[in-house]
């Protein structure tokens, strides 16, 4: 009995580790290495003819790759390409992710003096683009832009959301036909979408208008709404559809009085992002709704002004203060476009249950 | 199964089928219209449409003749898509491994919803960034890509003017197409079955050995078809364009040169003070994007779907 106290076993608490994790020590030593190297970098840049953030980014890049190869000269060829592959796919997602993060801070680092209070409310009536920027404003095409993407989604929600039904719930003998053909449709060039309005409706009421504009952008919208209606329908659990004929009701009630009111918010989602997708288009109003400089409120009458072609139109004058202007209103675009998807997610997420 | 269908019921599914139809419908319709309004050029220009180099509205009095042909801008199309694909696909694929494979789980759903965002800034601003921003970092690299490869005929540029060339706009529409590059491709090699990729670290092997070992193989279609998706965007491009480059007719293959343009961008620069008959060409020239466009969406979509049903 006394070799209880020979075999007593020291109980040791193990402290958890995680050995896929980087200790603190060796991460802090990382860091300050990157710093170095960013600091070789920017001597090399200083020094060389090498020049710009780009040259800079490359220099650190060639830096980083050469340490990474050192530093796996001796862990074996499956785990020192292992490091070096990683390294390069990690500099090319920046390299993808730069441009549109670029355009974000460009937009708002250039667009921000642009704005001033009256901005959203104001029309370029009496203003010209080479006026001081406290003038004038960017109104008159958001009402115009407003307008027209209305119109859009009056007429494509509907077809849209028929499409979506055609596909999930009736399954006729086109379905696959239907769906090849809306997805191919999302390609169609928005100047082609512009030049078919322009032979067509333009033509035919032999004025530019901001009707005609809202045509070519249902183009353009259709297939977003239809595809994205179809998404959100697939959602809804067959049990539903199957209650829903055991207590006696027709297809036609089951789809709209159950299905349907279901995926309400889903529908929302789905005219949201069609709009996000036309907002910004500017290439089909160039050939159908023009521009104009003044408030206006009859999208059948003439010519209208929008977001893009405001733009579009400040570019052309090409002055330093109609590009300030042109920024700004970009700005207040991409604002339009940001909120519109923020409202898209937070509505998608309430169907699901 | 055998249904019956009330009335009712038959009533409804005609409603909805007509309205599914619509898209069909205005499809062939834009098809139709183009081609009805541009065929009187197709039938005077004949084959020269395509491989003529004038464009020329004439003199009205019928001394200088009218001339339409598009053989330069479809060139253009086709070069500043193919420098863009060139560029934006193996970015994009880094771009979707890193999200996909790399990236901390943190930062992970953030890319994500930024990467959509991304895909829906409007092309008007990559014009926009691409004249004001982008152009000045743009010259740089092609004034060293033509000092170093100069040498090579896709290069050459004896003026040593470096703005507003196809590389230029081609760069822009790569960066344009990243975003729906990216997000086809990362969602292809999201839904690569799980086990493999474990199975291929259970047997030793390292990130990049389940990743070409069965990711990249397995998205591989995928990416074809986003790619192809991106092209289909480059093509039909215009204000991006239309706001980078010089519109020049002449069939330009040194893509370092200030000169070009696509379809797209000749039909927003002469639209405006087209005569009657000049306008007709320019529908003509909608037809021919149409078609190239609608060609290569097709193709994306059949590889797309195709995938998406044999991965399901």
């Amino acid at each position: 009995m006394s070799t209880t106290s020979d075999l007593a076993v020291q109980v040791v608490e193990a402290t958890p580790t995680q050995p896929w994790h980087k200790p603190r020590s060796e991460q802090r030593r990382d860091a300050l290495v990157y710093l170095a190297l960013a600091v070789v970098a920017y001597a090399i840049v200083m020094i060389s003819g090498v020049a710009g953030p780009d040259g800079f980014a490359l220099v650190f890049f060639v830096e980083v790759l050469l340490l990474t190869i050192l530093r796996s000269r001796n862990i074996g060829k499956a785990k020192s390409t292992n490091a070096i592959v990683s390294t390069v796919i990690g500099a090319g997602a920046v390299v993808a992710f730069v441009p549109w993060m670029s355009i974000f801070v460009s937009l708002v680092t250039k667009g921000f003096h642009g704005l001033y209070v009256g901005y959203l409310f104001g029309d370029m009536r009496v203003t010209t683009p080479d006026d001081e920027l406290n003038m004038g404003g960017v109104g008159h095409a958001i009402i115009g832009s407003m307008l027209m993407v209305l119109i859009a989604t009056a007429i494509t929600l509907p077809l849209g959301i028929l499409s979506g039904v055609y596909l999930t719930e009736v399954r006729g003998r086109l379905t696959k036909v239907v769906r090849f053909v809306i997805q191919s449709m999302s390609g169609v060039p928005s100047i082609v979408a512009g030049l078919f309005i322009y032979t067509t409706v333009v033509t035919l009421t032999e004025s530019f208008s901001g009707f005609a504009g809202a045509l070519a952008l249902s183009v353009l919208m259709l297939p977003t709404v239809a595809r994205t209606s179809e998404e959100v329908l697939k959602l809804v659990p067959e049990d539903l559809r199957a209650a829903s004929y055991a207590l006696g009701a027709r297809q036609w009630r089951s789809s709209l009085m159950v299905v349907l009111p279901t995926v309400r918010s889903g529908l929302t989602t789905a005219a949201i992002l069609g709009v996000a997708r036309v907002v910004g288009e500017t290439a089909p109003l160039l050939l159908t709704a023009l521009s104009n400089n003044a408030f206006k409120f009859n999208p059948f009458n003439g010519p209208i002004a929008s977001m893009p072609m405001y733009v579009f139109g400040l570019l052309q004058i090409g002055t330093e203060y109609s590009i300030a202007r042109a920024w700004s209103g970009s700005l207040v675009l991409m604002l339009i476009v940001l909120a519109l998807f923020v409202a898209a997610r937070r509505l998608g997420g309430k169907d699901k249950r | 199964m055998h249904v019956v269908y009330s009335t009712g019921d038959r009533i409804f599914r005609r409603i909805v089928t007509a309205g599914a139809l619509t898209s069909l419908i205005v499809l062939a319709l834009i098809g139709l219209f183009l081609l009805a309004r541009g065929v009187e050029i197709f039938r005077d220009m004949g084959p020269k449409f395509i491989t003529g180099t004038n464009w020329t509205a004439g003199s009205g009095d019928g001394i200088i003749p009218a001339e339409f042909s598009i053989g330069p801008m479809l060139a253009g199309t086709i070069v500043t898509s193919l420098i863009a694909l060139f560029f934006a696909v193996p970015l994009s694929i880094a771009g979707a491994l890193y999200m996909e494979f790399f990236a901390p789980a943190k930062i992970k759903s953030t890319l994500v919803s930024m990467l959509d965002l991304a895909a829906a800034i409007p092309s008007l601003f990559f014009g926009l960034w691409g004249v004001q921003v982008f152009s000045s970092m743009g010259e740089r690299w092609a004034a060293l890509t033509s000092h170093y490869l100069g040498w090579f005929p896709l290069f050459n540029n004896e003026l040593e003017i470096f703005g507003r060339s196809p590389f230029i706009a081609g760069l822009v529409l790569a960066a344009m197409i990243v975003p729906i590059i990216t997000s086809v491709s990362r969602e292809v090699y999201s839904r690569t079955p799980r086990e493999l990729v474990d199975s291929c670290h259970a047997l030793g092997g390292t990130r990049w050995g389940a990743i070409r070992a069965v990711v990249l193989p397995f998205g591989r279609s995928g990416v074809v078809g986003g790619a192809m998706l991106g092209l289909g965007r480059a093509l039909g491009e215009t204000v991006a364009v239309y706001l980078l480059l010089n519109l020049v007719f002449k069939y330009n293959f040194n893509i370092l040169e200030s000169e070009g343009g696509n379809i797209a961008s000749l039909i927003a620069t002469k639209f405006g003070e087209a005569t009657p008959y000049e306008l007709k060409a320019l529908l003509a020239a909608g037809f021919v994007l149409f078609l190239l466009t609608l060609t290569v969406n097709m193709a994306a979509t059949a590889v797309v779907q195709r995938t998406a049903k044999a991965q399901s």
